[in-house]
């Protein structure tokens, strides 16, 4: 699908490292994710798998390292590169209907002052299809259950036609046939040779879904094949306990550095 | 009498408007009390203090719901009363500096106030724990304390002259705006509804989903600035008219009333400026009518007003339309369930067809009602043409039998479908069943019909009646 050859990856991360407040919550992560993968990121509560997706989109301020995508700057780069929030992030109070969300995602190729015109329309409505809820176009996004929201914001990143997507919990909160409908739809559109890196709180479906892992814990425990690095040891490694020294040392880093 | 006054009035508009052309004539300075005068001049519009006053209002009206639907969906109506109050040692600079009321230079001065306001807040959240409404309680007390004194040091050094000016920016006078005023005020709307015309699309996706308008590389920080700044513009030109302290409800209310009323964002800007045009005027027309009285809480009493109308009566969200709805409904379910009784007793003597009779006393028997309610209820009944009174005979029109035939199927059906597919025990269903029977669609029982094969019996061993229109 590269124009410059299979061996440019999809995204690049070295020495990632990133701190709330002077503590650090990621130290220095390093990430080299081929094109036409499917990553899971997983990792125990607090072991910074959001803020890694939130620092990669520049959501999260990093103190250290850079990120590349495409071979690029990732600032080059954005518009290529789809982000899939927490569904919690938003209100769903908010008066628009699941159409108008779901054309947000064309927002980024329009830029700033074009309207979305019937292209955009179509493409929208394809997305949604896609997703199943077309029946839903014209509703008030409030009057959705917590999957079929999550399948909006699916659409909507779809309708963004990027070549990488990063997506922050895309099944909390969701029931199982639309979980098994959502990861259907995940491998498909990594069969057309895109790259999907997603945050999951589930070992035992992520073994099932992902053909690359990343087990994180503050730092990058182990990243690789899914069957090479789903090892007990490793799991161990990442789930046992609290890194008590490293966070140890984070606290007091913290206080005695402001 | 009351002509010759109006003619003297007029006399006196039209002199005043030849004399002093550059400032306009102010409703203020006109003495006239009776009301009936006042509202034939506030109709025809021929004082033209008053058109100017009505101008503005029209003009602030509209930009305040724009901007106000934003804060309010971005659930941002602290941070604008904090900016409103903000602002005010703005004014009071601009005042100081172009030594007197220069409309462009106080809106310079405010605007940077309320800019800097709002950063302080930011700086304040980012390098302390204090979050949010700690840090805007904070800054909008100081600012306001500030603007108080500056203006209190203007009045002692200045004279009693310009008093009036600047008080207008505490309380709020419609009557003081002039055509600079206006002009102002012109110019900033129209800048305003420029740049929400072609940024529309980018500030509603910052509104619903900041992180995603970051991540599609929106230059957030920069149209948030933006915003504020307009936000800034749209207080200052509001200030003279409302007031400081209530200019925040102009923001807030209209947009809170469309936000009661329509569930798209393009509706909802288009409805608070309709809102903050229509309680601006009415306040004008108010404040008009009494002479002299402040138009601020006018305004804000009549967006407040319209609010209340849009919490009772909202189509979707209004209070008293959802009570009818309810009411509606507890009527609906009172009347199938008194059907159901009568198909009930007509099914114990085999006679389930419409037409045949049954007598009252068996039906509040069975109903286990009173007898006068149960005849109440009956001739309630009758009026809606759902059943037939003679004497003490009831019998069930064809629409009343059709529609006790299907309360009594979708009872049964959804009994069936309980035991057999959800595993309840056959003595449990009943009151599941009780509640259901009057909520399923025509589209629920085919598909229930079809799932369970068009069954026959109900576990109690009683019939499913047929599809009436089968």
């Amino acid at each position: 699908m590269s124009t410059e050859g299979v061996e440019v990856p999809a995204m690049e991360i070295h020495d990632l490292t990133v701190s709330y407040q002077k503590k650090p919550v990621l130290y220095g992560v390093d990430m080299l994710v081929p094109a036409g993968s499917m990553v899971g990121v997983v990792g125990p509560n607090g072991a910074g798998k959001s803020t890694l997706i939130k620092s990669v989109m520049g959501l999260v301020q990093f103190s250290d390292g850079w990120v590349k995508v495409f071979g690029e700057d990732i600032k080059n780069n954005i518009s290529r590169v789809g982000y899939v929030p927490q569904r919690e992030s938003v209100d769903w109070d908010f008066p628009v209907s699941v159409i108008d969300v779901v054309l947000m995602g064309c927002y980024g190729r329009l830029g700033l002052i074009r309207r979305p015109g019937k292209e955009e329309k179509e493409k929208a409505y394809s997305a949604l299809k896609k997703v199943g809820l077309e029946a839903y176009e014209k509703r008030q996004i409030a009057n959705l259950s917590g999957g079929q929201q999550q399948r909006v914001f699916l659409a909507r990143a779809l309708a963004q036609e990027s070549d990488l997507y990063l997506m922050d919990e895309p099944f909390a909160g969701v029931d199982a046939a639309t979980e098994s409908a959502i990861v259907e739809l995940l491998r498909e559109i990594r069969d057309q040779g895109k790259t999907l890196i997603v945050v999951h709180h589930d070992l035992a479906s992520a073994r099932e879904y992902f053909d690359m892992m990343l087990l994180l814990n503050m730092r990058v425990v182990a990243f690789g094949k899914t069957e090479e690095v789903f090892t007990g040891d490793l799991l161990q490694k990442t789930y046992g306990g609290r890194l008590t020294v490293l966070s140890e040392v984070a606290e007091k880093f913290a206080k005695e550095g402001s | 009498m009351s002509r010759i006054r109006t003619i003297i009035i007029f006399g006196v508009l039209i002199l005043s408007v030849a004399v002093h052309e550059a400032s306009a004539a102010r409703i203020g300075e006109i003495v006239e009390t009776d009301p009936w005068n006042q509202m034939k001049r506030f109709i025809t519009l021929s004082d033209r203090g008053l058109r100017l006053s009505l101008i503005g209002a029209l003009l602030f009206g509209a930009v305040c719901g724009l901007l106000g639907s934003f804060i309010v969906v971005r659930k941002m109506a602290l941070f604008g009363d904090a900016i409103s109050h903000a602002v005010l040692p703005g004014v009071a600079l601009g005042f100081l500096w172009s030594m007197s009321k220069d409309p462009v230079a106080i809106l310079i001065g405010a605007t940077l106030a309320g800019l800097a306001g709002s950063l302080l807040v930011e700086a304040i959240k980012r390098t302390t724990r204090i979050k949010q409404d700690a840090a805007l309680g904070i800054v909008l007390a100081s600012f306001f304390a500030i603007g108080l004194c500056l203006i209190r040091i203007i009045q002692n050094n200045e004279g009693a002259s310009k008093i009036t000016g600047l008080k207008s920016y505490l309380f709020g006078d419609v009557a003081v705006l002039d055509r600079y005023d206006i002009m102002t005020m012109g110019v900033v709307v129209i800048l305003t509804i420029i740049l929400f015309g072609l940024l529309y699309r980018p500030f509603l996706a910052i509104s619903f989903d900041r992180q995603f308008a970051v991540s599609i590389g929106f230059p957030v920080r920069i149209l948030e600035a933006l915003f504020q700044m307009f936000l800034a513009f749209a207080i200052v030109i509001s200030l003279q008219a409302v007031g400081v302290v209530l200019v925040s409800a102009m923001l807030i209310t209209p947009a809170a009333t469309a936000y009661l009323l329509v569930d798209r964002m393009h509706r909802m800007l288009w409805i608070a400026m309709g809102v903050g045009m229509l309680s601006a005027t009415v306040g004008v027309f108010l404040s008009f009518l009494g002479s002299n009285l402040p138009t601020g809480p006018f305004m804000v009493l009549s967006a407040s007003s319209i609010f209340t109308m849009a919490y009772l009566f909202s189509p979707k969200y209004g209070r008293f339309t959802k009570w009818l709805r309810y009411r509606a409904r507890v009527k609906k379910v009172r009347e199938e369930n008194s059907l159901k009784s009568i198909y009930h007793v007509l099914e114990s003597k085999g006679l389930e067809s419409s037409g045949n009779a049954i007598l009252m006393k068996d039906l509040s028997s069975h109903r286990k009602m009173s007898k006068a309610e149960t005849v109440k209820e009956i001739k309630g009944m009758k009026r809606s043409g759902l059943v037939k009174l003679e004497g003490q005979n009831v019998s069930l029109t064809a629409e009343g039998f059709n529609k006790a035939r299907s309360v009594v199927r979708n009872h049964r059906l959804w009994e069936l479908y309980l035991t057999n597919e959800a595993n309840y025990a056959s003595d449990h269903v009943h009151d599941d069943a009780e509640k259901v029977e009057h909520f399923l669609s025509e589209e629920d029982v085919a598909e229930l019909e079809s799932y369970l094969d068009y069954p026959r019996e109900d576990p109690h061993g009683k019939p499913i009646p047929g599809r009436a229109s089968v």
